[in-house]
């Protein structure tokens, strides 16, 4: 049965190492559902973010297929329980009913980041589920543009 | 000392031991050959027709050396032609670095002269591959290419520095290789448990392939085979990796291997997988394959275990430390039964292909064996005539069948045994091709020509692209679709225009006669193009997806 997994992957900050992740991913028909990635503390190392579709034994395929890029300096699974899972949206809506918009986005702890004559636009940050369903909500002002930046995170502790 | 980009790319070859690269100039890679002519003392540079016969000649050099290939290529076209090459290694895991320059930095990226992404192109295909901008990174570069494409499960690794990283001078300082750490990666309780299967099995059966020989396992892999008194199987690229002759050898496995193997495989209650990878062409139906068997795996490569089929135990390693270690620990089994039970089937189905013709491929390979006495280099291209030398040859020792495996790349023997003589000056090569394949690189006929390596190009001339054809005809009911050659070339004037020598033989007798004289030359390549009847067939086959035992035996 295939689920969703977060993998939390640590690689050296070089030119290409994106691509030779994402390469991998889709030259070997692996599922990814949102990847993320940025510098760590140390500016030689960055780490990203991938939330795959899988079953047990693709996952340990792909793990086992990501140790093998020379550029991967470790991988670990990210569960819900024993880690912070974030993502962040930005929603720009129209502006005709800014009551309705600021008290859903109050509801949310969500702020109102731009504000035009026409539009609005909010920013949230929350576990997938609560965007989710801050947009669903946000669905009925009309949305122009939308942007999440797919799941990040890190172990507790 | 201070040294140029280009002087420091010699510098490191000499390092890791290099004498000789295969390669093929042009401008961006100007600098590095005008180091080459500086060090042509120390390190010999054999120029072939095309980059592509080069790539595949650092193959054939590895594969029949142990040694790490070397290719040396320019930027665009160049580098391009060599993706055939880089790939054919990279699926059978042979080492292989490959130099290649690219374009000055400040053309980078603006589609210039003979610019081309050669990095991108070739990420899938290779181990890991570099694209070097500063004089100073260029000895770390391929140090680390030397290392990776060595250690582990063995590959090709790409170099690629933009020209003006040759021309710096910079720093430099000598630093010798560490020597490689052959390991174990599995713990004593994943052992523990191998060794229970291993001597709890009633009907156990070994399926070696190529990291056998890559690892040098041969005399492990004999012992092993007698501590477990059973009957082996070897995958195409696991040929010679235990001696054909050996009475308990049941010969090749797959979708054009024996008889005795598929209903061993069927039969045995334990296959043991040692450097092999169950590829579609082994398991043919992996849903089928040993299906009343529990499954060991050997294997170098950790992602290799449970990606095309489920197992039950599996130590990660390479396969000469895994089997010395097993060797110690495992008592001595006792399986006659079961060994004769595959011996009577060995007997029963025979790989047979009947005489249809004067000459035929199998008199053809037999006729090899004999004059070489078994131990010539064979190296082939793709397709029947393949399938023919591994059924055929029988090959008694390691690194001597240089054949794609994993690519099927046609083309590719007459590279790789040029890169096999480089290696064995004194010894015989012989590369098996079709008349679809020869036509693909017979260029390279003017380089062996031109080395005076006395190569044997032996042409199993059927007028058709026999492999396809052959599918053609049992499953496309003989719609013969582009299949058909005919060509008009006359292979012994082509042979002697390239600068080889050509004769064209129609019977067993004359083919005979041919290959003695030709054994003698040790001088001039030789073309020998054996006439062979178009409806010869490979069989056993195993239909795609079918099990392995329900193999087609008979073709009407």
């Amino acid at each position: 049965m295939t689920k969703a997994h977060v993998l939390s992957i640590l690689v050296e900050n070089h030119a290409g190492v994106l691509s030779r992740v994402s390469g991998l991913f889709s030259r070997r028909m692996y599922n990814i559902d949102s990847l993320s990635v940025g510098v760590t503390e140390n500016p030689d190392v960055s780490r990203m973010t991938v939330v795959v579709h899988a079953d047990d034994e693709t996952l340990e395929q792909i793990r086992n297929q990501l140790s093998k890029l020379v550029n991967v300096i470790s991988i670990t699974e990210l569960k819900k329980d024993s880690a912070v899972l974030r993502e962040h949206v930005l929603v720009k809506v129209s502006a005709k009913d800014r009551v309705g918009v600021m008290q859903i986005c109050d509801i949310y702890r969500a702020s109102i980041v731009d504000l035009t004559v026409e539009t609005m636009t909010a920013e949230l940050t929350g576990a997938p589920g609560k965007i989710s369903a801050f947009i669903s909500l946000m669905e009925q002002y009309e949305v122009k543009d939308l942007v999440r930046t797919g799941m990040t995170g890190l172990a507790r502790g | 000392m201070r040294l140029t980009g280009a002087d420091i790319v010699m510098e490191c070859m000499l390092e890791q031991g290099v004498d000789t690269v295969f390669g093929y100039p042009g401008g961006s890679i100007l600098n590095i050959y005008d180091s080459l002519y500086r060090y042509s003392d120390k390190i010999r540079h054999i120029l072939t027709a095309h980059e592509e016969g080069a790539a595949h000649a650092a193959d054939g050099y590895a594969r029949s050396s142990g040694k790490c290939g070397v290719v040396f290529a320019t930027s665009g076209p160049g580098a391009t032609n060599l993706v055939t090459g880089i790939a054919t290694a990279y699926m059978d895991s042979v080492p292989m670095v490959a130099v290649t320059c690219n374009v000055s930095t400040n053309l980078l990226g603006k589609d210039s002269f003979q610019e081309i992404d050669i990095v991108g192109i070739t990420m899938p295909i290779t181990k890991h591959n570099f694209l070097v901008k500063r004089a100073e990174d260029i000895a770390p570069a391929i140090r680390r290419a030397f290392a990776i494409a060595r250690s582990g499960r063995p590959g090709p690794v790409l170099v690629d520095i933009t020209k003006d990283a040759t021309a710096e001078f910079v720093e430099f300082e000598t630093e010798l290789p560490q020597p490689l750490k052959k390991t174990m990666e599995s713990d004593a309780k994943a052992v523990k448990t191998v060794l229970k299967f291993l001597e709890k099995s009633k009907k156990p059966l070994i399926y070696a392939g190529g990291g056998v020989i890559s690892a040098n396992a041969t005399e492990e892999l004999k012992q092993f085979q007698a501590l477990m008194d059973c009957p082996i199987a070897l995958s195409v690229m696991g040929l010679g990796g235990f001696p054909a002759d050996h009475p308990d050898c049941c010969g090749m496995i797959g979708m054009h291997g024996t008889m005795a193997t598929a209903l061993a495989v069927k039969d045995c209650d334990l296959l043991i997988a040692i450097g092999a990878r169950f590829s579609d062409r082994v398991t043919c139906d992996e849903t089928t394959f040993a299906r009343d068997a529990k499954i060991l795996h050997f294997d170098a490569d950790r992602a290799e275990v449970g990606k095309n089929i489920r197992v039950d135990g599996s130590l990660i390693g390479d396969a000469k430390t895994i089997l010395g270690m097993l060797n110690e620990k495992l008592s001595q089994q006792e399986h006659a039964k079961w060994k004769k039970q595959v011996a009577d089937w060995k007997q029963e189905y025979p790989v047979e292909s009947p005489k249809i013709a004067a000459l035929t491929p199998k008199f053809i390979l037999e006729t090899l064996h004999e004059l070489t006495h078994g131990d010539a280099f064979i190296c082939t291209d793709v397709g029947q005539h393949q399938m023919w030398t591994a059924q055929f040859y029988g090959f008694d020792y390691p690194r001597h069948f240089i054949s794609s495996g994993g690519l099927g790349t046609m083309g590719f023997g007459l590279g790789a045994a040029i890169g096999t003589q480089i290696a064995h000056p004194d010894q015989t090569v012989i590369n098996i091709t079709g008349d679809g394949c020869f036509h693909m690189n017979m260029n390279e006929l003017s380089t062996a020509a031109t080395y005076n390596l006395p190569i044997l190009e032996i042409v199993m001339n059927n007028q058709v692209l026999g492999m396809v054809r052959q599918w053609q005809r049992i499953f496309y009911d003989k719609r013969f679709s582009a299949t058909v050659l005919n060509k008009k070339t006359d292979y012994d004037t082509v042979a002697k225009g390239l600068g080889a020598n050509g004769v064209t033989v129609r019977t067993e007798q004359e083919f005979r006669r041919a290959v003695v004289r030709a054994l003698e030359d040790r001088t001039t390549p030789t073309v020998i193009n054996c006439v062979i009847n178009p409806d010869e067939i490979v069989l056993p086959m195993v239909p795609g997806g079918q099990p392995i035992e329900d193999a087609i035996l008979d073709v009407k």
